[in-house]
């Protein structure tokens, strides 16, 4: 492996350090990523509240993929292929915390006949 | 008026009311502990013991001597968990019928919370974080760990913590929620006291120092392995550390993420965990559950990877079934993410989301079972030598199945229903933790003794305490089992049947087994440093090892390896004895090492003073402490002078006195 023989920092030889040029192109994509939802939001451009939030939400979204790929250099080479590893265990990670916690408390009043229920749990318990 | 303004700006609510002078329980605690320490500072400067001290031990970044250190914090807070499981035994032995017992509720409910949150807190995880400290950097051949300074800070904070915690016995109050803090109890309407202030407080700064050592550990054993050492070639106890503290990554952010949610609630109104405004209490619950099932098995994946390591040396047989062990930790890794919802099967979730949970929980002990057969069949034809490491690995694989199978029987959510928040359940959870966990710790304490100071601990004195901790257990445990399915509830104070009072003395008397173990272990470790002439181990190897720490000598050099080892083999050390390794004489290069620091301990005062000044609302001295301790962490970084070279001669003089074959 890529532990160093002599020294106590094993540095291995496969730091992934950007090129001046990715960092410029990171740069423009997340600035435009967060300049777009303020202009969807301040020119009311979409008109339907509903749709300008789903469109943040989605920009906010590329915007993580904009950093992780430019500013923290994931990719598949970087690190014999941990820093993916531990990108793609994040997610499923990150995923199960999220997705696990709206079904649950969706579903908490499910055998709570007593309490009134909001018309969302309802939904999700029949 | 005016006055006391002046006093709240200055104290903050503390005041002479904080004391409890009022209970002599506290006030005696309170006496012995000044009496004690005052004894141990004078001895220390009587002894002329400070610059040692520091500079040897406290300002160290050497793991060997971090993870020593963890370890005599976890002891230290074992005695006082403990003392507070007594405590609770003697008032549910006494407390039937017109009895009252001699602990009033609000403190009765202030030991409980201690007791586990201490045991988990401030007694597992140092003693985990502290044995995976010591011992996985020389299974893998490493000089030290990842981050050296890290390592220094992640163990201070951790003292932060358990510091905030004590005090808090005789400052003010501790939080009465359980060992989770559960809201709605508290929340600020229901616990205006500092008690669950001080519980977030401590763990938030205990937090990060865990969160910290795990990635420390994770990155060491991925970057700095000795050549040769491919993943499938490392010792099980690497690959269970491995798994242990990715889970740590991967879980601590949530905890501190709830706590922080809920010092929002306290200290600036908001209400995430309130009825109102659209708070959930039940938010709580999960969040802290999405942390609280893996953090079981932060703990014991660990202690199964000791297991691993004994019985194979034990047995002098590698281990079997080494892949299938590996992948059984991982699938354990990834699916106790998957469970957490069974702690609260009872909050009203419908039969699916019920059902998706219980079934998770019992496919988890399906890689566990494989694992116990592993186990079993390593000592299958085995030369066995039931030697007191060994003794613990038997006494484990006899209690923690049954502890396995309360478990499973736990995950049905029927049965669950009925036996939710019983004593069944603690029952089981103190089966599993005591017969996995602790069983597994003084395993591994037992084991690498002898590296970690070069003499045997004493096998006397070892037994007394070994048969203390398994015949307490079952003593203990038992009847808790029973009164539990009879449908007694846990955390009460007192009890109307007296039908129930013999389990409670039965129950009592197993404590005071356990205490027999406990203290035999102390006595065990005063007696073997007397007798240390007579239990010294020359060669390094004193159990006939098999992986690379009993390669190099005990106590190891600062270095730990003159050359780093290379690695042919799974069970390196075996076959590099089995090839006729010598230890080579000559040909020795400087080496380069990490430089002592003293700033995480300096880190780790701030933090304590900052959130001592939180918890009291002293807002001048937490707006100073925070300030200090930014810019602090901000001018060590700044501090270029952190390495120096063992030089080339010393090395040689260091080899040069060793007696055993060693690495290569």
């Amino acid at each position: 492996m890529n532990a160093s023989d002599n020294h106590v920092h094993g540095h291995g030889d496969t730091h992934g350090h950007g090129t001046r040029r990715d960092y410029l192109i990171g740069f423009a994509l997340s600035a435009v990523l967060t300049a777009a939802p303020f202009w969807l939001v301040m020119t009311g451009a979409l008109g339907d509240p509903r749709l300008t939030a789903g469109w943040i939400i989605a920009l906010a979204f590329i915007q993580i993929v904009v950093h992780t790929i430019f500013f923290l250099h994931v990719n598949t080479q970087a690190e014999g292929g941990w820093t993916l590893l531990a990108l793609l265990f994040t997610l499923v990670m990150v995923a199960i915390v999220i997705s696990g916690s709206l079904w649950i408390m969706y579903h908490l009043n499910s055998n709570m006949m007593s309490m009134p229920m909001p018309p969302e749990a309802a939904a999700a318990s029949s | 008026m005016h006055e006391q303004t002046f006093w709240t700006m200055l104290f903050g609510r503390l005041s002479w009311e904080s004391i409890p002078l009022h209970e002599p329980i506290l006030l005696g605690t309170f006496i012995v502990v000044v009496l004690l320490g005052l004894g141990i500072l004078a001895a220390v400067t009587r002894y002329r013991l400070w610059g040692w001290l520091w500079h040897e031990w406290l300002t160290s970044v050497d793991h060997k001597k971090i993870g020593i250190m963890y370890m005599i914090l976890g002891i230290i807070m074992l005695l006082r968990g403990f003392a507070d499981a007594l405590m609770m035994r003697a008032q549910q032995a006494i407390a039937f019928g017109g009895a009252e017992g001699y602990l009033p509720a609000h403190h009765y409910d202030q030991i409980f919370t201690a007791h586990g949150t201490i045991m988990i807190f401030f007694v597992a995880i140092p003693l985990i974080v502290g044995l995976v400290n010591f011992v996985m950097p020389l299974q893998i051949g490493a000089r030290d760990v990842a981050f050296p300074f890290l390592n220094n800070l992640s163990f201070w904070l951790t003292v932060a913590g358990a510091v905030l915690v004590m005090i808090s016995l005789f400052v003010g109050e501790f939080s009465r929620g359980g060992w989770l803090n559960y809201v709605p109890v508290a929340n600020i309407q229901n616990s205006p006291d500092t008690g669950p202030d001080y519980y977030l407080w401590a763990l938030q700064i205990a937090g990060v120092g865990t969160t910290l050592s795990a990635i420390n550990m994770v990155t060491t054993i991925i970057k700095m392995r000795a050549p040769g050492m491919t993943m499938m070639k490392m010792p099980v106890f690497c690959w269970t550390a491995l798994c242990s503290n990715v889970l740590a990554i991967a879980i601590f952010p949530v905890l501190t993420g709830a706590f922080a949610l809920l010092m929002l609630d306290r200290y600036v109104g908001m209400n995430f965990f309130t009825n109102d405004l659209g708070g959930n209490p039940m938010m709580y619950w999960n969040l802290v559950w999405i942390w609280g099932h893996p953090e079981v098995y932060v703990l014991v994946l660990p202690a199964f990877g000791i297991f691993s390591e004994i019985t194979s040396t034990f047995s002098g047989k590698r281990l079997f079934g080494y892949s299938s062990m590996v992948y059984a930790t991982v699938v354990i890794t990834i699916l106790s993410y998957l469970v957490w919802l069974h702690h609260f099967f009872t909050m009203g979730s419908g039969a699916s989301v019920n059902s998706f949970f219980g079934i998770a929980t019992m496919v988890i002990s399906i890689p566990t079972g494989a694992k116990i057969f592993n186990w079993l069949f390593t000592m299958y034809r085995g030369r066995i030598r039931f030697e007191l490491p060994m003794m613990w690995v038997v006494a484990f694989m006899l209690t923690f199945v049954v502890g396995g199978m309360t478990g499973v029987l736990l995950a049905v959510p029927p049965a669950d229903f009925v036996l939710h928040n019983s004593l069944f359940l603690v029952a089981h959870f103190h089966n599993v933790i005591i017969g996995g966990v602790v069983f597994g710790l003084f395993a591994g304490m037992v084991y690498w003794f002898p590296k970690a100071f070069g003499f045997k601990l004493d096998p006397f004195w070892g037994k007394i305490s070994f048969w203390g901790w398994v015949i307490g257990y079952w003593v203990a445990w038992t009847p808790i089992y029973v009164v539990g399915l009879m449908g007694t509830t846990r955390r009460v104070r007192h009890f109307d049947d007296p039908s129930l009072q013999i389990w409670f003395v039965i129950a009592g008397i197993g404590a005071l087994i356990i205490l027999v173990g406990i203290l035999a272990f102390v006595i065990q470790i005063a007696v073997s440093i007397r007798n240390r002439e007579a239990l010294r181990d020359t060669t390094g190897d004193p159990w006939d090892g098999r992986t690379l720490e009993w390669s190099t000598t005990s106590p190891p050099p600062p270095y730990n390896f003159a050359f780093t080892p290379r690695v042919h083999d799974l069970d390196a050390w075996y076959d590099m004895k089995a090839l006729g390794h010598a230890p080579p004489a000559e040909g020795f290069r400087p080496i380069h090492m990490p430089r002592n620091t003293g700033a995480g301990v300096i880190i780790s005062a701030l933090a304590l003073v900052l959130g001592f000044a939180m918890i009291w609302y002293i807002w001048w001295l937490a707006a100073l402490s925070f300030v200090a301790l930014l810019v602090y962490s901000i001018a060590h970084t700044f501090n270029y002078d952190r390495d120096y070279y063992v030089p080339a001669e010393e090395v040689a003089r260091i080899e040069g006195a060793r007696t055993a074959p060693g690495a290569a």
